[in-house]
């Protein structure tokens, strides 16, 4: 059976390094994979959704709307965009972060209101601050790893499967600080 | 491409890669190597852009292989980008010609898994001098004519026994024909369909095609853009669907496929109302500052291709057109020629350093030569931003890295003859409005050369970041009108700066007119 993740967020957040610790996890337990990442014209700031899909056979590189099993949310306002990409069954993991989309600072629109509480009425929602989190830890650029320590309990990898992989994906000044990242998500929602 | 043309000439294998739109720049020299064919192997890779992800049109590459009578080969994942690229090259020196791999976005930014081998080397071949083949004037070009006849019909029937053109019979009530990423979509929404998958998309191997169509009850053909599969097929007498039930704009997908071939009807979560995230440009992108002087003095660009197209979208709405490159100076001369020089007043070009070296240069020396006026803003950010920071001719760095001269843009324009060549600091708004002001009333041609370092080009921790006084801010918004986002107004109405963005280009302090705004030194 394909797993299909898809990582949502605003450019420059990050979303390249999670797809790739993805990626190395299925390399790592021999499963088939592809990976897919559109972004636009501009380097950063645009809306940005990566695709991962693993399993034994793999034709299509993108996840369809209503295949997801679990999405990465890296920003509310994008778990919402891209909320109706999720199985029945699925899962949103979302950052609780608000980052105003050029629209709503010139004022020609409105960021929504309760979005988290909006989702949890159609979808199982996980939230957790996770700039919060990663500033008492030190370094508010590891927010990535907190999120993804939640969405780790919903696939089918184990901790230190987790672990290898961050070992060798992340800059190595960085592994230690990572992994601590990874482990404060994996304690919370479960 | 004519760099490519010419090493294959010399006798090594060579590979040029472009977008479809690289490929419209290339077209001359494809047309014609396509009659003087290869001495190495020659491959072109051109990347479409279905659903048009950072273009500025949706064409289809196959179109432009037809027209030139050039072979396209067409992988569907990774693993076959490696594989039809060897083959490629195999094809290009069996039947002496060019060869084009056509991918698209969606295949161009996946990643799958690939079997590496071992690097085969393959030696050089020898050089004769032949001028019937490699000189391309009329009396040799007539008589290369009746080869690429016949290149395209002998590949055309060879297609058909080609691993790469494969018959895959399943349940025969659906059979379709499809290449590329389309063949995956097939494969996910129709697992019991009969597939023809097409690694060879032209010459089409039309007997294999009349084949699997006789043995299928309907027979659907899937591919993304124009109907280039479709309408050759129909014009041998074969019933077929495609475009009647699907589109020629944007991806397709295996939902899409689910509902127009299987018959299905899926129930899907609706979309949530969610406001638009445009991409914007960056914290201390030196192109804000520059348009916000255009927009003070109400000036309109004609754009060019590069980040600054987003100068078109509020708040900034200073940029009027993006055509293609170099189109900004060569549009701009036009409006003069037909409106005259006083229309042209309120008007400026805007185009990046590297768009400017790429075909910028040219459109400046028409615009010389055919004494035009008009002021030309070479956006010089030292690099090519939009499309991951590439080195160019005037950066003093190749794309490998290896130092070396830069042309000096100054310089050039000098040469050209231009008398007003100005550089201003892109962040020296005083200045630049100033200079505008001179440079836009004369009637001549004038260059100013705005310079400061794309925003994102400098790695290190920002040094200073912008710090607003509450008790100075009046809430007029003025630091808020060049759509910065690291700038957002406080629950009280007040400017608030946002530390994980702010990069300390000091844009918002220039505009603040009670002194709120300073930069303070962040460095720890």
């Amino acid at each position: 059976m394909t797993k299909n993740i898809m990582i949502v967020g605003v450019g420059g957040q990050g979303t390249l390094l999670t797809s790739r610790i993805l990626g190395g996890l299925a390399i790592q337990a021999g499963y088939d994979v592809k990976l897919s990442e559109v972004h636009g014209m501009a380097q950063r700031g645009g809306s940005v959704v990566t695709f991962v899909r693993y399993g034994e056979e793999v034709a299509e590189p993108i996840v369809e709307e209503g295949q997801a099993d679990v999405l990465i949310a890296f920003e509310r306002l994008e778990a919402l965009r891209y909320a109706h990409f999720l199985k029945k069954d699925g899962v949103i993991v979302v950052n609780d972060q608000r980052i105003d989309p050029m629209p709503v600072v010139i004022g020609a629109a409105e960021y929504p209101e309760n979005i988290i509480e909006n989702l949890k009425q159609t979808c199982r929602v996980y939230e957790v601050d996770a700039m919060a989190e990663a500033k008492r830890l030190g370094n508010s650029r590891v927010f990535n790893l907190i999120v993804l320590g939640i969405a780790a309990q919903h696939m089918d990898y184990s901790k230190d499967e987790w672990m290898k992989v961050i070992e060798t994906t992340v800059p190595k000044k960085t592994i230690e600080i990572n992994k601590a990242a990874f482990e404060i998500g994996y304690g919370l929602h479960n | 491409m004519e760099v490519a043309i010419g090493a294959s000439i010399s006798g090594v294998r060579a590979l040029a890669s472009m977008k479809h739109v690289g490929v419209n720049v290339a077209a001359d020299p494809l047309y014609t190597v396509s009659y003087i064919g290869v001495n190495g192997g020659l491959v072109l890779v051109a990347a479409d852009d279905p659903g048009l992800y950072s273009s500025q049109n949706e064409q289809d590459s196959r179109a432009v292989a037809r027209a030139a009578k050039v072979p396209v080969l067409e992988p569907a994942d990774s693993a076959e980008a490696k594989e039809f690229t060897k083959l490629a090259f195999e094809l290009s020196e069996t039947y002496d010609t060019p060869v084009i791999v056509r991918t698209t976005t969606r295949l161009s930014h996946s990643q799958g898994m690939v079997e590496l081998c071992e690097r085969q080397e393959i030696p050089d071949k020898e050089y004769e001098r032949n001028v019937a083949k490699t000189v391309m004037m009329p009396g040799n070009a007539k008589k290369r004519h009746p080869y690429v006849e016949y290149r395209e019909n002998k590949m055309a029937e060879d297609g058909c026994s080609f691993a790469i053109n494969r018959a895959e019979y399943r349940d025969t009530a659906i059979g379709v024909i499809t290449s590329g990423i389309p063949y995956q979509y097939v494969r996910e929404a129709l697992p019991h369909a009969s597939v023809l998958k097409l690694g060879m998309v032209n010459p089409l191997p039309r007997k294999l095609i009349e084949e699997f169509a006789s043995r299928v009850e309907t027979l659907y053909i899937v591919e993304e853009l124009d109907p280039i599969i479709e309408e050759q097929v129909k014009s041998w007498g074969i019933k077929a669907v495609g475009k009647e039930i699907l589109t020629v704009q944007g991806e397709y997908s295996a939902n899409m496929l689910r509902e127009a071939i299987g018959g299905e009807t899926l129930e899907l979560r609706a979309a949530k109302e969610a406001v638009a995230r445009p991409p914007i440009l960056c914290p201390g992108c030196p192109h804000r500052s520059t348009f916000s002087v255009l927009k003070k003095l109400k000036l309109h660009a004609a754009g060019d291709i590069g980040c600054y197209t987003l100068g078109a979208v509020a708040p900034l709405s200073v940029v009027d057109t993006t055509i293609c490159m170099g189109a900004s100076i060569s549009s701009l001369h036009g409006m003069e020629k037909a409106r005259g020089k006083e229309y042209i007043k309120n008007w400026v070009a805007v185009i990046g350093d590297s768009t400017f070296m790429h075909t910028g240069v040219n459109s400046l020396m028409n615009m010389v030569y055919n004494q035009g006026t008009g002021t030309v803003l070479i956006l010089d950010n030292s690099t090519t931003g939009m499309t991951g920071h590439q080195d160019h001719a005037a950066t003093g760095k190749t794309l490998k890295g290896q130092i070396v001269p830069a042309i000096d843009i100054e310089k050039l324009c000098l040469a050209m003859g231009i008398e007003n060549v100005r550089v201003v600091n892109a962040f020296d708004t005083k200045k630049l409005e100033s200079v505008l002001k001179e440079e836009t009333a004369r009637e001549a041609v004038s260059v100013v050369i705005v310079k400061a370092p794309c925003a994102l080009l400098d790695k290190t921790p920002v040094k200073v970041q912008a710090k607003v006084n509450p008790d100075l801010c009046k809430k007029c918004g003025l630091c808020l009108k060049p759509g910065c986002p690291a700038l957002t107004r406080g629950a009280d109405g007040k400017t608030v700066v946002n530390d994980t963005m702010c990069n300390g280009c000091g844009l918002c302090e220039q505009y603040c007119n009670f002194g709120a705004i300073s930069l303070v030194d962040v460095r720890r």
